[in-house]
């Protein structure tokens, strides 16, 4: 909403020592915020000039040189401009002027003194869409009374300011000026003036030569009235320059008066030529695929939500969106119809949303006061017959559902003291609401505030309460803490506790985007599932959430490498989303690694499966698995490299995958891994207890198996566990060889085992005995042969 | 005769003294003297031949050889040994200024480290950290926060819908209506805060189509009386806790469907300090958060009496304070996750000493 301070002013006294940016920040105080207050024109050092002599330039073919009376002085100007000439009145930029196209200076040009510019009105900084050709092709030529020596933008009413305001959804009402005034009243303590709605009308009733029938719910209020004879022309300067200081090009007087009163009042309206239109005006709505073409000639194909007004057989008009082509006024126009009415705000909105969002739209979807729509019908009859000579014709067409009454609310100091934690007197407040326009009854406690139509979004207390609060100050209101019982706040860590865990271990956490290519959404998994996608995506390749996060840290692995970052470890804790009979989402914990893993700065290693590995299973001990997950070759996703990957299990279930991409994905070594971590965490764990650690020392002995190539290591290792009872603690796997010095299809496999009693210090025997035990069950199970012995 | 012999030994050994300048020689003299066949030791066996009466003085004269030897050998052999182990304390000196062989860590990503400041600050005062889903209903996300379909402040919030009445939510305020609607058959004071990813159909400088936001929200009896001063306070708390001490705060009334009153809530620029510059389009301020005394409409929809209950809630958005804690110029180095960018977060966060 553009509020331009000149026609604001008509209405209400702003005080003249307030500055444009002041004013704006005081409105931002009570809740209008403001993205720009400044001159409509921002330019300096401007004068008005005559032209009194005009040479060719000696070295040019198209410049001239002129000499310019400013009233004090007479300067040399060397100008480009085709219709630069001797006698007309100018705008002349003196040196040093700022323009919105930078400073004017004195200068030579070809070999010839120049002092400064004579401008056109683009040069002045206007936006195009309100200019003509001869504003921009040449110099403004100014009428002939222009004052030389004056300030030509003043001369030309264009001083004016303008606050560019972002405004809150609720306050429809201060889509006007008269709404403006007041919000400016409530603040400078201003009485709002009165709207000048006077005009004579004829002895003729339109009642009787007119029709509205009104055939939906969705139009409550609708207002006809009928001019004749306009006199099409351009608007007088102060309309045009209003309408262009709010936005809006100015057409004809006829056109511009329309929106003149639809700025003032909040109300849109909308005129029709009168003699194409008919004698019956009908509202109802459309029919679904039924066609209009709209006042910018485009063909609008219509559904049964959108609100018509049509004559006797089709639609000439979208409701409160856009007009038609078929009763556009036009310069030829005698007689117009007037409408001003009030349709159902949602369906406007919904219209508008599919074919065009317009001032007028705006306007209706935030809702109109209906006393604002008679007033808005006679302010236009009082302007047609001022501005294009119109004779109005009597009475109005009036059809009326709406409730004009004005709302009482009631409230208490309390109430508001309660919820503002302030400490307002009732003189104080009932001040407030009196500059509000707010009239207010006190019965004793209570104060019985009737609230203005104009406010429609005032309807209970606590909107009351925020109007007390805004034009106090909520700066004002000193900040404290509650005083409420006291209470233990929780919270779960564990998410903390895995995001730590995973930093310790040397990963960068990152956070990427759920939504990715629909493409991507099937890959790192053989779940079956229905993918969620988005109705309406910003882009394809966002137009899917995730289920599996791999996609997402692919996307960021491939956006580090290509900045040549050769270490990359990251993880994200996410969701990942899909439907299954209903949407549902789960927590997950991925991880992502390449290029080197760092023991130490000198002691690294290129990342393989059993690196991530080690960093899966550091995590699950850490969150307290130990000794309940495997890693199994089942299921392994086809995007995962067959040989190196595995699912991981926890408790006897899938609760994860690892391995490395495909070499058909990507031909770099990347490591990844992805756990479901509601899965994983609903596995209860046990206390965590201290054990009695041994007074007795241990012993370690080692041993190696030469075994077949495709025995896997697990096996072997529960084999020795269980040969091994109850003193072998511990079971370390420190070589693998396969080479030379084996047999092809067999491998070395060396074990560091640990034996203790809590009870008492082992002997030889004792050890010997389990130890021979474990050699002859893994020989037996897997016909290895013990090594080196 | 024998005395002379004592007296040959002495001399001989000052001589020999002079003589040691490794270990190996003071052994060797050691031999010398003190072994099997060593001078003094050979001094010893003449006592034998000693009158009786002379004995004694012969023996303490030995003795006394003796004495001087061991003196030297023990004085000789300290002398070395240190020698030694000097040269061996100089062979293993190292260059203690080359780096250290340290572990490489990782890193918190700084919104989390934002997210987990704010969860122990308010955990702090009592509030609960909440979760709910991100794949949210219209009807929690919207409806039942006083936002009917259709209603024009919808467009506030453009939203990505996956049906008529599933979207990726909007904000994290849809799990304040989740937490009333679990407690309205008895309902009981509410302190939490929800931090989470939210989404909207936006994408430019400014705006990532995610981004996370904390939902806040306080619901007591009325006879406590949370107020906007309450939240006032609460907020000027949590403002200088998580981006620094030395902000301004600006409240200005503002709207919001769910909160009446409601306010938007600007903290001087952290760039200009508040005197105007291109961060803060000259007015000083950022904006930071919205926040309001929660609607009756709300508490009433889902199952809070709004005569006997009120209190207020707040949501600021997380990437804009995370760029001010740290200085961050731009958003969406927050979603390229560089990983130059993300090791520089690899440090312990600043600490707040008790006030």
């Amino acid at each position: 909403m553009l509020l331009s301070r000149k026609f604001v002013s008509d209405y209400i006294d702003i005080p003249e020592d307030v500055d444009i940016k002041n004013l704006a920040l005081k409105l931002t105080d009570v809740g209008n915020e403001f993205d720009s207050a400044e001159k409509l024109i921002n330019a300096t050092n401007l004068v008005i000039g005559e032209i009194v002599e005009c040479e060719k330039h000696p070295d040019s073919d198209h410049l001239k040189v002129c000499k310019v009376n400013i009233g004090s002085n007479i300067l040399q100007i060397v100008c480009g401009a085709p219709n630069a000439r001797v006698g007309i009145k100018v705008i002349v930029a003196l040196d040093g002027a700022k323009l919105p196209g930078g400073t004017i200076k004195k200068g030579v040009i070809r070999g010839v003194e120049s002092n400064g510019m004579m401008c056109s009105i683009e040069e002045l900084g206007l936006d195009h869409k309100f200019l003509k050709d001869e504003d921009i092709n040449g110099i403004k030529e100014l009428a002939s009374d222009a004052p030389v020596g004056e300030d030509p933008i003043k001369y030309l009413e264009l001083d004016d300011e303008v606050i560019d305001f972002d405004l809150t959804a609720n306050r429809g009402d201060l889509l006007s000026i008269l709404g403006m005034a007041y919000e400016i009243g409530a603040i400078y303590d201003k009485k709002v003036k009165d709207i000048d709605l006077s005009h004579k009308e004829n002895n003729e009733d339109i009642n009787d030569i007119f029709n509205v029938d009104i055939k939906t719910d969705n139009c409550s209020l609708f207002l006809a009235k009928k001019a004749l004879n306009v006199e099409i022309k351009e608007s007088p300067t102060f309309i045009k320059n209003r309408l262009i200081a709010s936005g809006i090009r100015p057409i004809n007087n006829v056109v511009d008066i329309s929106n003149y009163v639809m700025l003032e009042t909040g109300q849109p309206l909308h005129f029709y030529d009168a003699d194409r239109l008919g004698d019956t005006i009908v509202v109802r709505m459309a029919k679904e695929n039924e066609l209009l073409t709209t006042l910018d000639n485009e063909k609008r194909v219509l559904s049964e939500n959108d609100i018509v007004i049509a004559d006797k057989t089709k639609p000439i008009g979208l409701a409160g969106v856009m007009g038609g082509l078929s009763t556009e006024v036009e310069n030829d126009t005698k007689n117009i119809i007037i409408e001003s009415a009030i349709f159902n705000n949602v369906l406007i909105r919904k219209t508008s949303n599919k074919i065009l969002r317009s001032e007028a739209s705006n306007r209706f979807e935030k809702g109109i006061d209906p006393n604002r729509t008679y007033m808005a019908i006679e302010r236009a009859a009082a302007l047609l017959e001022k501005y294009a000579n119109a004779t109005i014709m009597g009475n109005t067409v009036v059809y009326d559902k709406t409730d004009k009454k004005e709302k009482e609310i009631d409230i208490t100091v309390n109430n508001i003291n309660e919820v503002l934690g302030s400490n307002l007197k009732l003189e104080e407040i009932i001040d407030i609401f009196r500059r509000l326009g707010f009239k207010t009854n006190v019965y004793k406690d209570i104060i019985k505030v009737v609230v203005p139509t104009r406010r429609l979004d005032i309807s209970i207390k606590e909107d009351l309460i925020e109007e007390v609060g805004r034009i106090y100050g909520v700066n004002n209101i000193k900040g404290k803490l509650p005083i409420v019982p006291m209470k233990k706040g929780s919270y779960d860590v564990t998410t903390r506790e895995i995001r730590n865990k995973m930093i310790s271990l040397g990963l960068n956490e990152v956070l990427s985007y759920i939504l990715i290519n629909d493409k991507d959404v099937h890959k790192y998994t053989n779940d079956k599932f229905e993918e969620v996608k988005l109705l309406d995506p910003l882009t394809e390749d966002r137009n899917t959430l995730r289920y599996s996060m791999i996609p997402s840290l692919m996307k960021i692995f491939e956006y580090n490498k290509k900045r040549n970052i050769k270490d990359i470890s990251i993880f994200e804790i996410g969701k990942g989303f899909y439907k299954k009979d209903t949407y549902s989402e789960n927590n997950k914990l991925c991880a992502l690694m390449y290029g080197n893993y760092y023991f130490g700065i000198n002691n690294k290693k290129s990342v393989d499966f059993y690196i991530i590995k080690g960093i899966v299973e550091e995590l699950l001990d850490y969150l307290g698995y130990s000794n309940r997950y495997s890693f199994t070759k089942e299921d392994i996703p086809k995007e995962l490299h067959p040989g190196q990957s595995a699912s991981i299990d926890v408790a006897n279930d899938i609760v994860g995958v690892i391995g490395k991409i495909h070499p058909s994905i990507t031909k770099e070594d990347v490591y990844v891994f992805e756990i479901n971590l509601d899965k994983l965490l609903e596995k209860k764990v046990s206390k965590m207890k201290y054990k009695e650690i041994s007074k007795f020392p241990g012993v370690t002995k080692d041993l190696a198996f030469i075994i077949d190539k495709n025995i896997y290591a697990e096996e072997l290792i529960k084999t020795i566990k269980k040969a091994g009872g109850k003193l072998l603690k511990d079971i370390n796997i420190f070589d693998i060889y396969t080479g030379e010095k084996v047999e092809i299809n067999k491998k070395s496999i060396a074990f560091s085992l640990y034996f203790e009693d809590s009870k008492k210090t082992l002997n030889d025997e004792e050890v010997m005995q389990v130890f021979n035990n474990i050699i002859e069950k893994v020989e037996k199970t897997y016909n290895a042969q013990l090594r080196d012995k | 005769m024998k005395n002379e012999k004592i007296e040959e030994v002495k001399n001989l050994l000052e001589i020999d003294k002079n003589n040691i300048s490794n270990m190996n020689e003071l052994n060797d003299l050691k031999v010398k003297y003190l072994g099997k066949k060593g001078l003094i030791t050979e001094l010893n066996s003449l006592i034998k031949d000693i009158p009786n009466e002379e004995k004694k003085n012969f023996g303490q004269s030995v003795n006394e050889i003796r004495t001087i030897f061991n003196d030297f050998y023990e004085e000789k052999k300290n002398l070395f040994e240190e020698e030694l182990l000097n040269k061996k304390l100089e062979k293993e000196t190292i260059d203690i200024t080359l780096p250290g062989d340290k572990i490489k860590r990782g890193s918190k990503h700084p919104v989390n480290r934002m997210i987990e400041k704010i969860e122990d600050l308010f955990v702090s005062m009592g509030y609960d950290v909440m979760t709910g889903p991100e794949l949210e209903t219209d009807e929690f996300c919207f409806e039942r926060l006083n936002l009917p379909k259709g209603h024009p402040a919808r467009d506030m919030q453009d939203s990505f819908y996956i049906t008529d009445e599933y979207l990726l939510r909007t904000q994290t305020s849809a799990v304040q209506a989740r937490t009333l609607l679990a407690n309205k058959d008895e309902p009981k004071p509410i302190r939490e805060i929800v931090p989470g990813k939210t989404y909207r159909k936006e994408d430019d400088a400014t705006h990532s189509h995610q981004f996370c936001q904390c939902e806040g929200l306080v619901i007591d009896k009325k006879e406590n009386h949370v107020s906007l001063a309450d939240l006032k306070g609460t907020l000027e708390i949590f403002v200088k806790e998580v981006i620094g001490d030395n902000l301004d705060l600006r409240f200005r009334p503002s709207y919001f469907p769910f909160t009446e009153p409601s306010y938007e809530v600007d903290v001087s620029c952290f760039k200009c300090g508040g005197k105007g510059c291109p961060l803060c389009k000259d007015t000083g301020w950022i904006e930071i958060l919205g926040a309001g005394i929660v609607h009756p409409n709300v508490l009433r929809m889902n199952g809070y009496d709004p005569e006997k209950w009120g209190g207020f809630a707040f949501g600021p958005g997380l990437e804009r304070l995370t760029m001010f804690r740290y200085g961050i110029p731009d958003m969406r180095y927050l979603y390229t996750n560089d990983i130059r960018f993300l090791e520089e977060f690899d440090r312990k966060d600043d600490c707040d000493a008790i006030k």
